[in-house]
């Protein structure tokens, strides 16, 4: 391709890691040196840049991760070599909050100032770091800074940060529950400080009557040797005796629906991408980054193995050729877990009958978690959502057939192949088949991960986590997650199911379960939340990205009580707002961007009086 | 070459096949795809759009982000209709109407989406130069106003214009991100891919890489991105300029279609001229060879008609 560029030169160091994805540049049509006076007549471009675009995202982790930002001369040697326009590239940088196009400090401390962890003291925290490390953001601040971040997946340790450190060997640290001063000791280390325990995330951790976190804080989740002794691989070998035709069945008799949000039947899923042409692929969607979630992570850094087990079954039984987990930037615990996972699993030659996997993080988007912009993140653009139809099982992942689920997902499939599908459809209730994973967070006394079939009420699963914490007494729940719904204390008694939340208006959505306290203004949750989604929006459809923009300022308005004309008049807009991005987004976080703030709205009185 | 590798070299002459050339089959050839619009049945060739069908039973469907020439984007939203069965509304100008259909064009849910999208795009964008919006924002009722004035809105809409070469100006105060310019920069017409959509959600923008200026980027300035911008985003400086000195008028305009001599191509050019000087040259968008689209000579290289008429005057008046 021809293409052209600035004149702006990379620093070796830059060099170094491009070409630690890359390799060494082989003549100058790779952006380096001009060996053979031949090369100048001729040009490798075509199928090879094609083909060459998916490295994109973990060309610029890479940059980033080494020097701490993406430099004009550093972005120029990666289009060089990947053959991409660099201004398609910047585009890409530009979409991911974790890719800095400006100088930033090389160690940098992300801190959670999402609804779980305000719930926490997450705003407290924010300010002693302003008081200690200077204001959020600053490019320099010298080694240190610090940025506020969406939810960073770790509800349950409240309130959260991630220390990101760049350097010849990058690392990072899991600071929670934090306080100013670890963070700060963490950042002036010059290597990781030990994270909490993943054990510490279950408090069911133990319990014989567990089937998806069985193996959380076991010695299982170390090595291929530990996971063979406590049972694991006979789901695949069975898979491999039966055949794929089994397994698609075994899945479809199991009524087992997608655990990540969308609930859509999995054997239906499996079943035409089987039947689908090749070349096909699958993908784990290990992008969880709905507020109030951490299940997802909970299984990846507590059973790895267990998860790229599922991920070779659904490989197997849909013949796919290629495997990729898409893991969310901000977990880098679970993406070293299932890495090392994996390279166990591969050098053991136990990957041949399945297929090669690839793990692909994130970096920083929440709407990668959307199958489609999931899709084209992982083949280098930006993560815009694709309008539907058509649908990944037929035209997914590099435009081919593509079976995608959810972590919990593909964890439910080591629990059906052993005991049969309909054994497992009888678990839980008719509606809603097996055993479920619920994130408690916000006012609870235990929070955690906890498993238990189908059928349990939201009041049962409050109590099994210890009841309402802070003050005691309840306010509001948050069901879903951001894109969920909230529920007052007098709908406790809804059963936590797809049936049972639907009935009460909300959804199941990623099993997000967050009491509030009296003493939270609710106000400022809806606010937060607001303020996500404007953030979070990608930008592409007009409802979603002016949308979420009108909400929060609405919000804002509503709660400092200087409205434009008559309260009704606001609420009023406020409807509109919420109906446009409901019917008219590409997407669904579009579709979703209003649905906790309506039923807070419906069922509180806020921002009822003028001035608050 | 020596000569054993003449004799072994293959016969280079192409056997042409027995029967008639084959073609493609005409449009008016296809399966026909029934469904019912507004209540009225109607018939399209397969493959056809949902907006194809509206047209054909002459609905007016607005379109923003959709233009013949591109791949369509469906990002703007002002086109959706509601569909029988589905959740969401869904966009007419992208989706592919199937046997059976049966959607409804000006349902309350699609007039308060269509409003609401014209509100959001005048209340955060300057449309002052797009008339198809404005007209359909009186259609529709649509009152920007009511949002009130925001400092991010404010900095959006008055954000100045980047004059930074003599032929065209980005005034991205009134650029809507239908897409349009980078599809046409890109694969769907120019495959030079000076600009991109940069950053996300309500800061993102279209850029060139670090937004460098259009001489430091990859523009070879074909103005094929001028031809599709629905708002007056990206202008002609000379229509700029006039704009700026309060001279230009619509009115005095006249365009005229002639051939491109630059080269054997052959492009249609539509020349549109006030008071005798060429103000801004376009091709028309269902022209076999240009689909719209020239390069930096057709576009721009208009200048010697306005040196050599100032010459004349020259002469005319030394002579007097």
């Amino acid at each position: 391709m021809d293409l052209h560029f600035t004149a702006d030169e990379p620093t070796a160091s830059e060099v170094d890691a491009v070409d630690a994805v890359l390799g060494a540049a082989e003549s100058r049509w790779h952006g380096g040196q001009r060996v053979d006076p031949s090369e100048a007549q001729t040009s490798e471009s075509g199928h090879r840049t094609a083909g060459q675009r998916h490295l994109l995202l973990p060309v610029l982790h890479e940059i980033n991760g080494r020097v701490g930002w993406i430099s004009r001369g550093a972005l120029n040697y990666a289009c060089k070599r990947l053959e991409v326009p660099p201004a398609e590239a910047y585009g890409v940088a530009t979409f991911y909050d974790m890719f800095s196009l400006e100088q930033a400090p090389p160690v940098v401390a992300r801190v959670c100032d999402d609804i779980a962890c305000q719930a926490k003291g997450a705003i407290d925290l924010c300010a002693s770091l302003e008081r200690a490390m200077g204001p959020a953001g600053d490019g320099n601040a010298g080694r240190c800074g610090w940025v506020r971040s969406p939810c960073l997946g770790q509800c349950e340790r409240a309130p959260a940060v991630l220390v990101t450190a760049a350097g010849e060997r990058p690392w990072t640290s899991v600071i929670a529950p934090a306080t100013a001063q670890a963070v700060e000791a963490a950042c002036s280390k010059d290597s990781p400080t030990d994270g909490p325990q993943v054990r510490e995330s279950v408090p069911q951790a133990g319990q014989a009557s567990l089937q998806l976190l069985h193996r959380v804080g076991s010695p299982s989740a170390q090595s291929l040797k530990e996971y063979r002794a406590d049972g694991g691989l006979r789901a695949w070998e069975l898979a491999l005796d039966q055949g794929s035709e089994w397994v698609i069945e075994q899945v479809e008799k199991s009524n087992l629906v997608g655990r990540g949000g969308a609930a859509f039947p999995t054997g239906r899923k499996w079943r035409a991408v089987a039947q689908a042409g090749g070349p096909k692929y699958v993908v784990c969607n290990a992008d969880e980054s709905e507020p109030g979630t951490f299940k997802d992570r909970v299984l990846m850094e507590g059973d790895p193995f267990g998860v790229v087990e599922a991920i070779m079954i659904a490989a197997f039984a849909t013949a796919s050729e290629r495997a990729y987990v898409y893991v969310r930037g901000e977990y880098p615990d679970a993406t070293e877990g299932m890495r090392s996972a994996i390279a166990e699993l591969d050098s053991a030659g136990l990957l041949k009958r399945a297929c090669p996997i690839e793990i692909r993080r994130g970096a920083g988007a929440y709407i990668c978690g959307e199958e489609t912009a999931l899709f084209n993140s992982i083949e280098g653009f930006r993560g815009e959502p694709r309008n539907k139809p058509p649908y990944p099982t037929e035209s997914g992942l590099f435009g081919r057939p593509t079976l995608v689920n959810n972590v919990e997902t593909l964890a439910n499939v080591l629990r059906i192949l052993p005991q049969g599908g309909a054994a497992y459809a009888a678990l839980g209730t008719e509606r809603s088949s097996g055993p479920k994973l619920f994130c408690l967070s916000g006012h609870v006394a235990k929070p955690g991960v906890y498993e238990i079939p189908f059928g349990a009420t939201v009041r049962e699963l409050i109590e099994l986590a210890g009841g309402v914490s802070g003050t005691g007494r309840l306010q509001a729940v948050l069901v879903g997650g951001a894109a969920g719904a909230f529920l007052g204390p007098d709908e406790l008694d809804a059963p936590f199911t797809f049936e049972g939340m639907r009935a009460v208006g909300a959804t199941v959505g990623s099993a997000v379960v967050m009491p509030f306290d009296d003493s939270v203004d609710l106000g400022g949750v809806l606010l937060r939340i607001a303020e996500f989604f404007r953030d979070e929006s990608c930008g592409q459809c007009v409802p979603c990205r002016v949308g979420t923009v009108r909400q929060e300022e609405l919000l804002e308005r509503l709660r400092s009580g200087h409205t434009i004309g008559t309260l009704d008049h606001e609420r009023q807009l406020l409807r509109e707002v919420s109906q446009v991005m409901r019917d008219a987004s590409i997407c669904g976080l579009g579709h979703t961007a209003s649905s906790a703030v309506d039923s807070a709205l419906e069922r509180f009185p806020i921002f009822q009086g003028a001035t608050r | 070459m020596s000569d054993q590798s003449l004799a072994d070299a293959p016969d280079l002459t192409v056997p042409v096949p027995p029967g008639p050339v084959p073609s493609a089959p005409s449009r008016d050839q296809r399966p026909e795809v029934e469904l019912s619009v507004d209540g009225q049945r109607v018939s399209v060739p397969e493959g056809s759009t949902l907006l194809d069908a509206c047209r054909q039973c002459g609905i007016d469907t607005p379109t923003l982000c959709y233009v013949e020439t591109l791949t369509p984007v469906n990002v703007c939203r002002v086109c959706v209709v509601e569909l029988e069965g589905s959740r969401t509304l869904v966009p007419a100008c992208s989706r592919k109407a199937e046997p059976g259909m049966a959607i409804r064009t000006d349902s309350e849910r699609v007039r308060l989406s269509r409003r609401m999208v014209l509100e959001f795009l005048a209340s955060s964008t300057d449309v002052t130069q797009s008339p198809e919006l404005s007209s359909y924002m009186e259609s529709y009722g649509a009152d920007p106003e009511r949002y009130g004035e925001r400092d991010a809105q404010a900095e959006s809409k008055t954000q100045p214009a980047k004059v930074d070469n003599e032929l065209y100006v980005r005034d991205y105060a009134k650029c809507v991100l239908c897409y349009k310019c980078v599809e046409a920069c890109g694969e769907d017409a120019q495959n030079t891919f000076a600009i991109a959509v940069a950053g996300r959600g309500f800061e993102a923008h279209i850029a060139t890489e670090f937004d460098v200026s259009l001489p430091e980027s990859a523009c070879v300035y074909c103005g094929n991105c001028i031809g599709v911008c629905p708002t007056g985003a990206l202008v002609f400086k000379a229509e700029h300029d006039l704009r700026e000195r309060g001279e230009w008028d619509a009115s005095r305009q006249e365009s005229t279609d002639t051939i491109c001599p630059y080269c054997g191509v052959g492009c249609t050019l539509s020349v549109h001229t006030q008071d005798n000087q060429i103000v801004k040259v376009t091709s028309p968008l269902d022209q076999e060879v240009t689909s719209g689209n020239l390069c930096i000579k057709g576009r721009f290289g208009w200048q010697f008609t306005t040196v050599a008429s100032k010459a004349a005057d020259d002469t005319a008046a030394e002579g007097e």
